[in-house]
């Protein structure tokens, strides 16, 4: 039982402290964002609880990736659960707030138990909860076991991370939570769920079936095709944003998989520079992501509403927010030269690199092939998801009458999404550099040498291939952008020095003028999609004619539903089966003294039996 | 030096790009029996548009304004990045041939959000079905131009220029970008340059509510986006002969090949683009396993 005291003692190794900046790089500037995003929205008690939760929760996080005894880590993370269930219920008056906050408690400590599974499967073996000892027990396990202890990090770490299938509870809690808990949740918070798979799979359990890697690749692209598809059909702002969370997970989950997938096919240096630009594609969803939901959150403060159908225009009532969005949106679609392009990039050619190298592997690369496909139609995905996102809600005019209203906010909530603005052009403009640092930090880790230099050029520029004639300057692309972009307006101003612009009213096909109503909407746009995807999305629509009489209609309803597959075919047939269970069971509890006297009876016999028996 | 003859040749490649569009419309004039504009209309177009005066919506915003220069940008650094007249002179360290696909992407999102801006039905139609198609073609372009890098050994562009030699493989991943190629310049069979009718437009109805020198400058930009596909498919996908002129036969060949085939097919509906998008796709996966089993 001695092996059950806990080690408090941190260690701080590459991978703790990369992803004890990225919870620092998201806490500290929501911190900020929450001092003028709670102010009025809360009573002052409440915003003093709050923000002694947050603290805690922070805190938790960083206490899971700096432990280095697998008790102590559990301990963190139930903590981290634990205070971030109390973080999405701050709002629990609202009925929506606590049933997201049961569904994702209860679907937390589900993968909970797989972990605790896992841990347990490996402490029979070790006799102790060290870090070192589980490594080097591992090495020792024979496969079976190794198999299903995977198979429960898998969905331990697959959960908190909102990997597909586990992720039902992501779109429930966090559009539900205040906005700067969302964005450490998911700028975050899921990221913790990356940082358990890549600890204790691939570093402490090992790689060591190729299907394993294959697995974590198919889970990641349908991820990613499964999340965007999802987001693009939501018109909840914050929902849409937690759905495309879900998508940035399996991008990261792609690079982690490569990882995997390379190791097995013996190619170290794919298999570092895998898992470098996952890690980079971490950063840079925490940047956007906790950008994306600050500005939603200033929506929602100042319209009341996250409904993107009341929204509209409002790119000249909050010009900072919409500036801010727009970059975040267009970093996240990976229009270069931005971070999210970078990152994106980067896994493009990790799975461009891999198809190259495995040349015993043949059928891998058709399996790579198809994925760059998939990888690239989630990007079409998503360009179309954020093109929807920031036209619909800041473009063209104010759908609704507390939206004329609105205006910018304090600049206590600014100032975090200017500063997370000006990282993006950093992360994307300074890439190779970064980048250079991620290859050192997973070389470190892993053991696995680099060669040095590796993949950089020079400073400034990125070469995925070694010895190849391809490098990308990002710093040379963003110039020849701004050179060409200042050039033509020069040139253009000049051509039409004398011509002149005048306003008028949209062009109404020659009836009076348009109005508010005759605008796309968001449920309008998505509609091709909706068609297109109707196989996984199973679109139902409901069309109802409200009639003064026979020959005149005077309103219409038109409603439409998506379901969610999973849900649909797994969580709610497995649900009913489980409350059915719990009803019948209800018949064992009849209240009556004599039958529980019955019970005990029964128990001591069956036990006497059983020791003698055994 | 160098840097020179890069700025040349991409000023040469726009200076031409008009010339290609006015190629493709008169000779579809010519299959019709017709005597249509004049082949160098798209120049005049453009002329007559920078000398016009510009009118903008009110409910628009400065995204309205400068999206047409955000989508000249990205044709003219496309331009920049792709081999066109002088194939040997390439800008280096701006990546690979992904890039150039990233970089249309860039252009489009500006000019859908710009068709969401005026806040007309005609901009925010089009902008879905623009995004729609392109989310669609995405896959098939970059696993077609995967297949192609995978027989090169790189993505680069430089190494991609050779072209290899003719191999199933190659006509496959050739075909299928083809295909993409016609979505992306809008097209018959996905999309008709000719019509403004409500229901069947989908890059003209994002660009409703353009006049002047805007217009001009997204008409300059379809142009050219148009000559730097058509040099990459020429490149990459076609490898016969060398040198600028051949450069020029291919480029007018595969011209005249579009124009045929907008005259010889119908517009699809919208849902049956999905089909042909999806039947590019799985040519291109098609091209890679080719190359896999050395044909």
């Amino acid at each position: 039982m001695e092996s059950f005291i806990v080690d408090w003692r941190l260690s701080f190794d590459a991978l703790s402290i990369f992803f004890g900046f990225v919870i620092l790089l998201v806490a500290i500037p929501s911190w900020v964002y929450s001092i003028g995003y709670m102010q009025g929205l809360y009573s002052r008690g409440r915003i003093r609880f709050a923000k002694i939760l947050f603290f805690f929760f922070i805190l938790s996080m960083l206490l899971v990736v700096f432990s280095s005894n697998v008790l102590f880590f559990l301990i963190a993370w139930e903590l981290m659960s634990l205070l971030s269930y109390f973080l999405v219920t701050l709002d629990s008056h609202e009925e929506k707030a606590s049933r997201a906050g049961l569904i994702y408690i209860l679907m937390t400590h589900v993968g909970t138990t797989f972990m605790t599974a896992a841990f347990l499967i490996i402490y029979s073996y070790s006799g102790s909860f060290d870090f070192i000892a589980f490594k080097e027990t591992c090495l020792l396990l024979p496969s079976t076991i190794k198999t299903v202890v995977f198979l429960c990090f898998v969905v331990g770490f697959g959960t908190k991370a909102g990997l597909i299938p586990f992720h039902i509870w992501l779109p429930y809690a966090h559009p539900e939570a205040p906005s700067h808990i969302s964005s450490v949740m998911s700028g975050a918070m899921i990221k913790i769920g990356v940082y358990g798979f890549i600890r204790f799979v691939l570093f402490i359990l090992g790689v060591s079936e190729l299907w394993w890697g294959n697995l974590i690749l198919v889970l990641a692209i349908i991820s990613s095709v499964g999340g965007i598809l999802y987001a693009l059909m939501e018109k909840d702002l914050k929902k849409m944003l937690a759905y495309s969370s879900i998508e940035n997970i399996g991008l990261i989950m792609l690079g982690i998989g490569g990882y995997m997938v390379f190791i097995k096919m013996n190619q170290p240096l794919l298999a570092v520079f895998s898992l470098a630009a996952a890690l980079y594609h971490t950063v840079n969803h925490a940047i956007f992501k906790t950008l994306l939901f600050m500005c939603s959150g200033a929506i929602l403060k100042t319209c009341g509403t996250k409904n993107m159908e009341k929204l509209g225009g409002l790119i000249k009532l909050m010009p900072v927010t919409a500036f801010c969005f727009l970059i975040g949106a267009l970093s996240i679609s990976a229009m270069p030269p931005l971070n999210g392009f970078m990152s994106e990039w980067l896994i493009l050619q990790t799975l461009f690199s891999g198809a190259l190298a495995g040349a015993t592997f043949p059928k891998m690369k058709i399996f790579l092939a198809l994925l760059t496909g998939l990888l690239a139609l989630t990007g079409g995905l998503a360009a179309a998801c954020f093109v929807k996102a920031f036209g619909i809600s800041f473009l063209a005019g104010t759908r609704s009458k507390k939206t004329e209203t609105a205006n910018d906010s304090g600049w206590t909530m600014k100032a975090p999404m200017i500063f997370l603005t000006g990282l993006i052009f950093i992360f994307g403009i300074f890439a190779a550099p970064v980048f250079k640092v991620l290859i050192d930090t997973v070389s470190s880790v892993s053991g696995l040498n680099s060669g040095g230099a590796a993949f950089t050029f020079n400073v400034m520029s990125l070469a995925p291939r070694n010895n190849s004639t391809m490098s990308l300057n990002s710093l040379l692309l963003f110039g020849i952008l701004v050179i060409t972009e200042v050039t033509i307006f020069a040139v253009v101003k000049i051509i039409t020095k004398k011509r002149t612009v005048t306003c008028a009213h949209t062009w109404a096909c020659g009836y009076y003028r348009t109005t508010e109503r005759n605008q796309y909407t968001s449920t309008g746009f998505s509609k091709p999609f909706r068609v297109a995807f109707s196989f996984i999305l199973m679109p139902s629509r409901k069309l109802e004619k409200i009639r003064d009489s026979h020959y005149h209609v005077k309103a219409f309803k038109y409603e439409v539903h998506t379901k969610q597959f999973l849900n649909e075919y797994f969580y709610k047939p497995v649900i009913k089966r489980l409350f059915r269970f719990a009803e019948w069971s209800r018949k064992l509890q009849q209240g009556s003294v004599h039958i529980y006297i019955g019970y005990i009876f029964l128990a001591i016999v069956f036990l006497i039996v059983f020791l003698k028996r055994f | 030096m160098k840097i020179t003859v890069i700025i040349l040749q991409a000023v040469l490649l726009i200076a031409a790009s008009p010339f290609i569009s006015g190629f493709i419309k008169k000779l579809k004039n010519h299959i019709r029996m017709r005597k249509g504009a004049p082949l160098l209309q798209p120049y005049h177009n453009i002329v007559k548009l920078f000398g016009k005066d510009e009118t903008i919506s009110k409910d628009s915003s400065y995204i309205f304004r400068i999206a047409p220069y955000v989508l000249i940008t990205t044709a003219v650094a496309a331009a920049l990045l792709s081999p066109s007249f002088f194939p040997s002179f390439q800008i280096s360290g701006t990546g690979d041939i992904f890039i150039i696909i990233f970089i249309f992407a860039l252009g489009r999102f500006f000019t859908a959000l710009a068709g969401l801006d005026t806040g007309s039905t005609f901009g925010g139609m089009g902008s879905s079905r623009e995004m729609f198609i392109s989310a669609l073609a995405e896959p098939a372009f970059l696993v077609s131009v995967f297949a192609a890098s995978l027989a090169a050994g790189n993505t680069g562009i430089s190494s991609l220029l050779p072209g290899g030699v003719f191999k199933i493989s190659l006509v496959c991943s050739g075909l299928a970008f083809y295909l993409v190629l016609l979505a992306e310049t809008a097209r018959v069979p996905v999309d008709n340059q000719e019509t403004h009718l409500e229901l069947t437009m989908i890059h003209e109805a994002m660009i409703l509510e353009y006049s002047g020198k805007s217009l001009a400058l997204i008409e300059l930009a379809g142009h050219i986006k148009q000559l730097v596909l058509l040099s990459l498919l020429v490149y990459i996908f076609i490898p016969v002969g060398s040198g600028t002129g051949f450069y020029i036969i291919k480029i007018v060949a595969v011209a005249a090949v579009t124009a045929i085939i907008e005259v010889a097919l119908a517009k699809m509906r919208l849902f049956r683009v999905v089909d042909y998008l999806i039947f590019s796709f799985v040519l291109s996966l098609a091209a890679v396993t080719a190359f896999i089993m050395g044909v």
